[in-house]
């Protein structure tokens, strides 16, 4: 929660200072959840089958199985369909990719690459197959329903009236809030429900204590009388139910309802991205696609010259940090936060706008950037992407 | 190479492409086709038109993706980056080309370098940042070939290095001087000139991962890292160089096409060569002759494929076998690890047997069989 006032309060800030107004308008906002949510989703479905040991770059091939199954059974049956459509297709390519990691120890990486073509494969040919005589066209799907979609009122309202105002930060704060609380979809609760469930079971169920042991040292956990292979097979699965579930969201996505060839657009990879960036845990991967779908949506909305202010912002965002490493005596750390704040900011003075190609993909080089700074810190589950054979273990 | 070594090298790849051709006879049978239709349209097709040239052509770009792959496997790395290196390498050095009035020879060179240099530069991202912060080189290839996407479309925008040509934007075409000469075959097509050059690389890889010191060395950091650094060599200068090496030869192949019939860099340019490039590199198990022979058999199946439309049977059925020889291709290969396992300790077993009263060849052997059995 500190975090979220934090950053909201660092978003206001910077509207306010640059005056884009589009960094904290309601539509950003909205636009925002939407394209967080398959990747929130692929994100979750990376920690579930990591916390059991088993590297998924297989999300993306699992996401694409996903788009199909949601549009071929939302086509049929309706939105809810879809949404559990697009959640058996991806969990069939997880329980493929375990088959591939647990059974027969093929290596995650090759595994999940495997997968991903297989995925693109099978969902082509069933899109030209089923599609075709629909639609008339062999790479996307008819139209299929959606979910309504809700607004918390009257709260949505007096936000919305708040954004109106132009009050420098208080109407910022309205924006933000009012974007989160209007068009709100069946499929955007529970996805956001998905992240603190996720923490629940993981963290404070056995089932999730045993789930995580197998990825942190199988052979202890099988000395204590745990079958690992079916922990490691359940994890997987649940994987790529959820990034199919991620595909699903795709597809009801209210902007345009369908199956598309190529829509996921590698957001499988950004959702393990989000995860790795959140250091293994729910919370922080609901963090990192916040901040995707947030960069996101603004270059969509507001292009070049809004994604520039971030970069304002993040120079504001390093001075802070500096001052607390200053408050907690850590003189290097602090001399270093100021220093890239310094360069930050020296971009941003002497440059006008980013250019659109690439603010497009600034979510991208902000994971690197974190990667290259924190990759120390974080800490993956111990026998993360490592093989397992039962009765093997030193 | 004895039978058995031949046979553990040759059995898996057989295995996979059995099972994914069976595979792919059920999916046609189900969607009420002919399986049999299907092989005949793919096989008369290569004697159609250019078909078998633009094979031979494809297999060659197929061919320098999956040799870029495979340096970065032999030290187990992956290098799943070859897609953002290559694209961004023939952007670079299709503007640079198109910039450059040189004699012709010396154009083709200059050509080449700038597309090794940047494909090896943009590996080099992923190289440091893996030597010197622990940073996965899969997680950060990745994040690259996106980066490398949004930079290719910053690089030819025609306020930048592009020029509109139509409906279409590319970059300045590259002069004549820069072609590399293909051997035309009149109707039958041309065969790029690079096909030579990927074939050189490929001899030149044999050799040097196999028969010299530094391909030792490389080969033993890959397997153990910490054995090679007690036997003197330098690991993370190993990572650095494997990658950058990777990363050149994957620079390299966006050229065939560049400079054997597009001349310039288009929004449209093809893209996935990098993941083709990952496939093939497994299915030939890293070897310079399994890599030719996956290339050749990717390109088959991708240009023979298109006939099956006139049969009625989508084409990307031809995705579906693709996908499956890869998957498989790997299962066969831990299969028929553990089956020789297996067999080897039931040999061991044996010859022990009238020492030692235990015949099932102790604990250890019984359970590798009953996993295998499973």
């Amino acid at each position: 929660m500190i975090t979220v006032g934090i950053a909201m309060f660092a978003l206001a800030l910077t509207a306010t200072l640059t005056g884009q107004n589009e960094l904290t308008s309601s539509g950003t906002t909205q636009a925002a959840v939407g394209l967080m949510l398959p990747i929130l989703l692929a994100g979750l479905g990376g920690l579930w089958s990591e916390r059991a040991g088993v590297i998924n770059i297989g999300l993306e091939g699992m996401m694409i199985l996903g788009t199909w199954g949601a549009a071929f059974a939302g086509y049929n049956w309706g939105p809810w369909a879809g949404l559990v459509g697009g959640i058996v297709f991806g969990a069939l390519g997880g329980a493929l990719h375990a088959v591939a990691t647990v059974t027969f120890n093929v290596n995650h990486i090759i595994s999940g690459v495997a997968i991903t073509l297989l995925g693109a494969g099978v969902t082509q040919y069933l899109s030209a197959l089923i599609f075709e005589p629909i639609s008339r066209n062999p790479r996307s799907s008819p139209r299929v329903e959606g979910f309504d979609s809700y607004s918390v009122q009257p709260l949505a309202d007096w936000f919305g009236a708040l954004e109106e105002q132009r009050i420098p930060i208080l109407s910022d704060f309205g924006g933000l809030l009012r974007g989160v609380l209007t068009g709100l979809s069946p499929l955007v609760i529970l996805s956001l429900l998905l992240v603190p469930l996720s923490y629940y079971v993981l963290w404070r169920t056995s089932f999730g204590l045993r789930l995580r042991s197998t990825g942190e040292n199988p052979y202890a956990a099988e000395s204590l009388g745990i079958g690992v292979y079916a922990y490691k097979y359940a994890a997987v699965i649940i994987s790529g139910g959820l990034a199919g579930m991620g595909g699903a969201a795709l597809v009801l996505f209210p902007g345009q309802l369908g199956y598309l060839e190529g829509q996921t657009g590698g957001r499988g990879y950004i959702g393990l991205a989000a995860m790795i960036f959140g250091n293994w845990r729910p919370a922080g991967t609901l963090a990192g696609a916040a901040l995707f779908g947030f960069v996101d949506g603004l270059q969509l909305r507001a292009g070049g010259e809004a994604v520039h202010a971030l970069l304002y912002g993040g120079s504001l965002l390093a001075v802070a940090v500096a001052v607390w490493w200053l408050a907690r005596r850590r003189w290097v750390a602090a001399a270093a936060a100021l220093g890239a704040g310094l360069l930050v900011y020296l971009l941003y003075i002497t440059t006008d706008t980013v250019p659109r190609e690439l603010a497009a993909y600034a979510p991208q080089l902000v994971t690197l950037l974190v990667l290259a700074i924190a990759a120390q810190r974080l800490r993956p589950p111990a026998a993360d992407g490592l093989g397992y054979r039962r009765g093997e273990g030193g | 190479m004895t039978v058995a070594a031949l046979r553990g090298r040759l059995l898996p790849p057989a295995l996979a492409i059995v099972f994914a051709v069976l595979l792919c006879v059920v999916v046609v049978l189900i969607s009420g086709g002919s399986p049999a239709t299907a092989l005949s349209a793919m096989v008369t097709q290569v004697g159609e038109g250019t078909t078998a040239v633009d094979i031979v052509n494809s297999a060659a770009v197929y061919y320098l993706a999956a040799l870029a792959v495979a340096i970065g496997f032999q030290m187990n790395l992956f290098n799943i980056g070859v897609e953002g290196q290559f694209r961004l390498a023939a952007c670079v050095a299709a503007i640079v080309g198109g910039m450059l009035t040189l004699p012709p020879v010396l154009h083709v060179i200059v050509i080449f370098l700038v597309a090794a240099v940047v494909g090896a530069a943009w590996a080099g991202i992923a190289a440091v940042l893996l030597a010197y912060r622990g940073v996965s080189e899969v997680i950060s290839t990745i994040m690259l070939n996106f980066i490398a996407i949004g930079l290719i479309a910053y690089l030819i925008r025609d306020d930048t290095f592009g020029v509109l040509q139509g409906n279409n934007i590319s970059t300045q075409p590259i002069a004549p001087s820069g072609a590399f000469p293909g051997i035309s075959l009149g109707g039958g097509g041309t065969v790029f000139g690079m096909v030579l050059v990927s074939a050189a690389l490929g001899v030149g890889y044999w050799f040097l991962l196999g028969r010299t010191r530094f391909g030792f060395e490389l080969k033993a950091s890959g397997i153990s890292s910490t054995a090679a650094t007690a036997g003197g060599v330098n690991a993370r200068r190993m990572v650095i160089i494997a990658l950058l090496m990777s990363g050149a030869v994957a620079g390299l192949a966006g050229l065939p096409e560049l400079l054997g019939r597009d001349m310039a860099y288009t929004l449209t340019s093809p893209a996935g060569y990098g993941f083709t490039g990952i496939a093939i590199a497994l299915l030939g198990r890293n070897h310079p002759v399994g890599i030719a022979f996956g290339a050749v058999l990717w390109a088959f199946l991708d240009k023979a494929g298109l006939a099956l439309d006139n049969v009625g049977i989508p084409r990307e059925i031809v995705l579906i076998m693709q996908g499956s020889i890869v998957l498989s291709v790997v299962v066969a290969y831990e299969i028929v690890r553990r089956w020789d396992l297996a067999a080897e300790q039931r040999r061991v077993a044996a010859e022990l047997a009238p020492a030692d009263a235990d015949p099932g060849g102790g604990p250890a052997a019984q359970a590798e069989e009953g996993s295998v059995r499973s």
